[in-house]
């Protein structure tokens, strides 16, 4: 299973052992971990609740994935998100590649984040002390994403 | 009979998670239904209206031009916040 979309808590070391998969051939692995902040925007937040369309998600991160498998050799590609309400520190998203080489796991973990973060229906609602609110879309992600 | 839903900001806004609609001679492309549902109202032509509104055809990221076919699925959403 490469891409998964859940309700529960990450289990950081179990996915980083996944990715590396006590594979030989593997000289590289790079992960990203995304965590809840506890201020955005100069507002203090409370909690987090992630919103997703559920079928077209699973399928927009696997075509991600899939892109990156054509880029770059890849032993292997792992991305995880959680939906539902997350707390302050909590792990949003873990990715995490494996390949011979560093150079193919930085570009292929980088071009993954920017991908899912403009492409993959997650919608983020923060709890803040004056009430909730959803999430808008940043420009600076927009263009991250147009580098590659 | 299309399928289309509304997530996040907009299903609030419009007050709306899905809803299915016949497909007629006039509904061609994912831009036409935008315009067809955008007449509905004040909120409809505002939140619909956004320049950065994203739409999905079965479950892809498409554009505005992107035709339809009867038994679609349609989804509106605005720019997605994940990661």
């Amino acid at each position: 299973m490469t891409v998964n979309v859940q309700a529960e808590a990450l289990d950081l070391d179990r996915l980083h052992r996944e990715v590396h998969d006590e594979d030989p051939g593997v000289g590289a692995v790079v992960t990203f971990v995304g965590y809840v902040r506890d201020l955005n925007l100069g507002q203090q937040v409370d909690s987090l609740f992630l919103e997703h369309y559920p079928g077209m998600t699973e399928r927009a991160l696997q075509r991600i994935v899939d892109q990156a498998n054509q880029r770059w050799p890849l032993q292997r590609v792992r991305v995880v998100h959680r939906v539902g309400l997350l707390q302050v520190a909590e792990p949003i998203v873990f990715v995490g590649v494996a390949s011979a080489h560093r150079q193919a796991t930085f570009e292929a973990c980088a071009f993954l984040m920017d991908y899912l973060k403009t492409r993959a229906p997650f919608w983020k609602r923060e709890q803040t002390p004056s009430g909730e609110r959803w999430v808008d879309g940043r420009e600076s992600d927009q263009l991250a994403a147009s580098r590659w | 009979m299309i399928l289309i839903n509304y997530f996040a900001r907009y299903r609030e806004q419009l007050g709306i998670g899905g809803e299915k609609i016949a497909l007629d001679d006039s509904l061609r492309s994912v831009g036409d239904l935008r315009t067809l549902l955008m007449a509905r109202g004040e909120a409809w032509q505002a939140v619909l209206g956004e320049n950065s509104l994203m739409c999905a055809l079965n479950q892809d990221l498409c554009n505005l031009d992107a035709p339809i076919e009867d038994f679609d699925e349609i989804a509106f959403f605005p720019q997605v916040t994940g990661g």
